[in-house]
């Protein structure tokens, strides 16, 4: 069994595994012209095409009321329900976090019990603190806002790394770093957004939040790279050398 | 050596058993394992899927033969869940989709090879060069949808180039549809493969319809949409070869012992001991399937079930590549159409002929095959890398080496 992702082991994803195979292939390519002339713009001209037929993916529940009647209202509401689902979907990163951090263990400078319990208490905390603002605004915190189902979809990929066993605490803290930059910047617009809109009490709660969200991607980002740092040291690797060597060559 | 089906007598049905988590096992490495390990894997799915697919369309309509055929059923379906639960979750539906036309392509050339039925060798070489062309446009979309070279899927073995273009396959109904072998002068081999690459083909089929709706792009979902129609003329095709004149127990006998032979194929060929292990424990479990249908096959009809199968398997289908015969094939066969069951150049045809009418009706809005893949041949490492190299490397507008 394999100890760490870098180890090396019988990879077959790349041409030089095979190289009689692959000039093969390359010069069968070569030899035979495509079907149809173009190229790959015209993937793109039928997503355009489709997108100025579409209508979205849905819309936002209307709230029974809202502070602010000049503005549109829902935009807020939208922001608000894409945090409160991020902020939800966070606590379950962490619990699969805490759940290899059990069985694999951790590194120097690497992730405590204490930390990543902290971060999702913290996570929990924002959730409930957003649905609670939503509710206060007449709105539905149950509801999936379309901006929290774009963001779901955007972060696909973070629960699929988190949650598959074969994947360790490396590679569920990369995911774990990519949630938490795009939560910094979240916050980030939605406390510009509530300033705009006259919310000022909201924002400076809000504040705290992102406060907390800093030192959430400060301490992921030094745990990972006490991770690789750590990893590169106990594995002599290959020096990569730039230049055209880094061509495939068969 | 040769298995000897019938001194065989494998596991009893009462003795295959599974627990959850030996139906959930750690699933093969996409980086790290060959090619043929997933075709592997994609192609005896699709035999499973068939055993139950099959087995239900009979006690739908067939009252004495449910108990029997529940009781095998509840086991093929865990075989099946075994082994499609070995595709790994780093594995995307587009990276499986290469590997079920990787599937396509290889065990049609490997089945097309030995099959001693000059008209349905005929049959496979012309499905094959359709599904060849599939693996092209599928290969065109990920390299542009995704930026990922197919070729970490296929590794080297199966060539990505344009074969009998998609959007040219569509045809009438009745122009997919074939001459069915005759029960009582084929040989089992012929019966085998009939059943196999039928059984494959729709669940390429079922594969697609399932997976087609979780693309975004329009492009990947018309493309799904237009190929899945294929693969549903593929299944149509190939499901025609069968002799409908057999009778419901020696069909099922017969897939019993198809099963049988795919398992054992694939053992032949595996490396992986922690797949290979699977094959052998389903190759023994097939074999006491396959007795406990013989069973029944002599009691209902009183007749032998020598009479039908092979004393001893033939050989193992070939899990490599075949890009010679594949190539050959290309070139001589390319323009071949149908015209009912018969093949014919594809010039030959009246310009106002059924297949014609229609494919030119389905592709009078755009063709996704042709879209996906304008100007597309592959290159190792994407076609940016062709791209990029031309390019250098760059900064503020100069170049930094």
């Amino acid at each position: 069994m394999k100890k760490t992702t870098s180890d090396l082991g019988m990879n077959r994803t790349g041409i030089a595994t095979s190289p009689v195979d692959s000039a093969d292939i390359i010069q069968a390519a070569q030899k035979r012209q495509p079907s149809h002339l173009g190229d790959d713009s015209l993937i793109l001209k039928v997503r355009q095409q489709y997108a100025v037929e579409s209508d979205g993916i849905g819309s936002v529940p209307p709230p029974t009321s809202l502070k602010g009647s000049n503005s549109k209202p829902t935009v807020f509401i939208d922001k608000l329900g894409e945090r409160a689902a991020f902020e939800r979907s966070g606590v379950r990163l962490y619990q699969g976090a805490l759940a290899k951090f059990e069985v694999l263990g951790s590194w120097e400078g690497g992730p405590t019990r204490e930390g990543l319990t902290r971060i999702l208490n913290d996570e929990l905390s924002h959730f409930g603190l957003v649905s609670e603002v939503l509710t206060k605004l007449g709105a539905d915190p149950t509801a999936m806002t379309p901006c929290a189902d774009v963001a779901a979809v955007t972060s696909m990929g973070l629960p699929a790394v988190v949650s598959d066993p074969r994947m360790n605490l490396r590679d569920t803290l990369h995911a774990l770093l990519v949630a938490e930059l795009t939560d910094n910047a979240g916050w980030e617009m939605l406390i510009e957004l509530s300033r705009g809109l006259g919310h000022d009490t909201l924002a400076e709660r809000f504040q705290l939040a992102l406060d907390a969200e800093a030192e959430h991607l400060t301490l992921v980002r030094n745990w990972l790279s006490a991770g690789v740092t750590l990893e590169a040291r106990a594995t002599p690797v290959p020096r990569a050398e730039a230049g055209p060597g880094l061509t495939p060559t068969v | 050596m040769a298995l000897d089906i019938f001194k065989e007598k494998g596991v009893p049905l009462d003795r295959q058993v599974f627990t959850w988590k030996d139906l959930v096992r750690r699933p093969y490495s996409k980086l790290d394992d060959d090619a043929f390990t997933r075709v592997c894997v994609i192609y005896m799915n699709g035999i499973m899927a068939d055993a139950l697919r099959t087995k239900h369309a009979i006690a739908r309509m067939n009252r004495d033969l449910r108990e029997p055929l529940a009781l095998v059923r509840r086991v093929e379906q865990h075989e099946q869940t075994l082994i499609n639960w070995l595709n790994p979750p780093d594995q995307t539906p587009l990276e499986t989709t290469l590997g079920f036309e990787q599937v396509a392509i290889e065990v049609t050339a490997s089945v097309a090879l030995r099959e001693p039925d000059p008209y349905l060798a005929q049959t496979y070489r012309f499905g094959l060069l359709e599904d060849f062309d599939h693996l092209y446009r599928y290969g065109a979309l990920y390299d542009r949808l995704e930026g990922k070279d197919p070729n970490s899927i296929t590794q080297s073995y199966t060539d990505i180039l344009a074969g009998r273009p998609t959007s040219v396959e569509h045809r009438n109904p009745l122009d997919d549809l074939r001459r069915p072998y005759d029960k009582r002068t084929a040989v089992p081999l012929t019966k085998l493969h009939a059943m196999s690459i039928t059984a494959a083909e729709n669940q390429t089929h079922d594969y697609y319809m399932t997976v087609g709706p979780f693309f975004s792009d329009p492009v990947a979902r018309q493309l799904y949409a237009e190929i899945a129609s294929i693969e549903e003329q593929h299944t149509s095709m190939y499901e025609s070869l069968l002799d409908p004149d057999e009778t419901v127990l020696e069909k099922l006998v017969m897939h019993e012992c198809m099963q049988v032979y795919n398992f054992y194929s694939c053992l032949a060929y595996e490396k992986n001991p922690r797949i290979k292990e699977i094959w052998q424990r389903f190759t023994d479990y097939e074999l006491g399937q396959l007795h406990h249908m013989i069973q029944l096959f002599q009691q209902v009809e009183g007749r032998d079930a020598a009479e039908i199968l092979p004393k001893t398997l033939p050989d193992p289908i070939g899990f490599k590549e075949h890009r010679e015969f594949v190539r050959k094939t290309l070139n001589q066969e390319e323009d071949l159409a149908s015209n009912g069951p018969d093949y014919v150049r594809m010039a030959d045809l009246p310009r106002d002929h059924r297949s014609f009418v229609y494919r030119d009706q389905l592709n009078s809005d755009g063709s996704p095959s042709e879209t996906v893949a304008a100007g597309y041949q592959w290159t190792p490492g994407t076609e940016l890398a062709a791209r990029a190299q031309r390019m250098g490397s760059v900064l503020e507008g100069k170049k930094v080496h």
